[in-house]
């Protein structure tokens, strides 16, 4: 989407999105990033092709950078990147949480219910449907 | 006097790079490589097969065609044009990978990416799973359900399908409603939220396309066109990809 379409800009827009989400002080960016970022392998087709262990081979060079960040989170726009950033943390034992960028934004909103969290971790998705929302009042 | 000019016998063939390259606009560059290697150093699948990008172009260029159009390799490149941003040439590689990837006969090309293709083709949906258009309102609707009556605050929530004249047309890659339903829930509440007028269509609800990767321009089309007819015919101003 940034290199091949939308350009640097886009890139801008998802950052704003994210620290106002997660504050400033939480946001860390993987380097390279923007249009100098790396492909995460899960596009192309690569995750119906059957070359798995290439797959997470050609991803060793994204999950690398994101332990470099010491992130807890991962936001991911897609779901191919989903899908491979997930499999790259099992596979590498990264420790890592893989989640869209839409249960971040419920989740600072304060309207993400409880089956919504399967991608978060224990401290955050365990809660009640009366605890986890803050639905606007009726 | 020096000697004649040695002829060769044979006429020199035309490539696959000479086929590629008549089919980019300015060539894709194809014939401008300074052989720098600033598009191996950042590429992900630089290793795999023996492959990197620059060995793959150099061979192309060298008439190596019977290498380059039956490297598996072809299909480990995710054709996300890093390469083309680090050249200090813009060349093309990842063209010149998706014409090899063509020329692959179809039943040698990965299973899992051609039935993907495939797939897509049983219905209007468009749906690499090959979920149908009942299977996603159906999944849609229960799920809505669930969300309505176990809510606070979300007793109202709407979705809507094939709304005429809704600002913004929404679709979604299929994985979600056939496989993870809750992970529409927060994008319906954002857009409901953000007080957005948007809309789920019947016809070409899958986000994704696998006939584009499998180097089938034919389908690739279809699909394409399936999905733009679905919101055209709606007449909704933006087309909303959350693939
Ligand atoms: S970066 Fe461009 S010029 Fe350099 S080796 Fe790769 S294709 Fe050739
Ligand atoms: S498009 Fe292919 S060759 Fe180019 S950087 Fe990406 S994976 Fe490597």
């Amino acid at each position: 989407m940034v290199r091949k379409t939308f350009g640097e800009s886009v890139a801008d827009d998802m950052r704003y999105v994210l620290k106002a989400c997660v504050g400033e002080e939480n946001f860390v960016d993987t380097w390279p990033n923007k249009s100098n970022n790396f492909c995460c392998g899960g596009g192309g087709g690569f995750l119906q092709s059957g070359f798995k262990s290439a797959r997470q081979e050609y991803g060793k060079l994204k999950h690398d950078q994101i332990m470099e960040t010491g992130a807890k989170y991962v936001i991911t726009p897609c779901h191919n990147c989903h899908s491979q950033v997930h499999d790259l943390s099992h596979h590498f034992e990264g420790g890592y949480e893989c989640v869209h960028l839409w249960t971040v934004m419920a989740l600072s909103m304060g309207i993400l219910g409880p089956d919504e969290r399967v991608y978060l971790d224990a401290s955050l998705s365990e809660c009640g449907i009366n605890e986890c929302t803050l639905p606007p009042d009726e | 006097m020096a000697d004649a000019a040695l002829k060769l016998g044979a006429e020199p063939k035309e490539t696959f790079m000479d086929k590629v390259r008549n089919l980019l606009p300015e060539e894709g560059h194809l014939n401008l490589c300074l052989t720098c290697g600033a598009c191996s150093s950042g590429c992900p699948a630089t290793g795999l097969e023996g492959m990197d990008p620059r060995k793959f172009l150099r061979m192309a260029a060298l008439g190596m065609d019977e290498e380059v159009t039956s490297t598996p390799w072809v299909w480990m490149c995710t054709m996300c044009t890093r390469c083309v941003h680090a050249c200090p040439m813009q060349i093309n590689i990842p063209q010149l990978v998706f014409q090899a990837r063509k020329s692959w006969p179809e039943e040698k090309k990965p299973r899992g990416i051609v039935q993907s293709c495939k797939a897509a083709m049983i219905d209007k949906a468009t749906s690499s799973m090959g979920a149908t258009s009942e299977d996603f309102v159906e999944s849609v609707e229960e799920t809505l359900e669930q969300v309505r009556s176990q809510q606070r605050g979300y007793k109202d929530l709407q979705v809507t399908f094939d709304r005429k004249g809704a600002k913004y047309f929404l679709n979604q890659n299929s994985r979600e409603p056939m496989a993870e339903p809750d992970e529409m829930v927060p994008l319906w509440k954002i857009m409901h939220e953000a007080g957005a007028d948007w809309t789920y269509g019947t016809a070409g609800w899958a986000a994704e396309n696998y006939c584009m990767f499998a180097g089938n321009d034919e389908e690739w089309e279809k699909i394409v066109r399936t999905k733009a007819e679905a919101v055209d015919a709606l007449g909704c101003e933006y087309w909303l990809n959350t693939e």
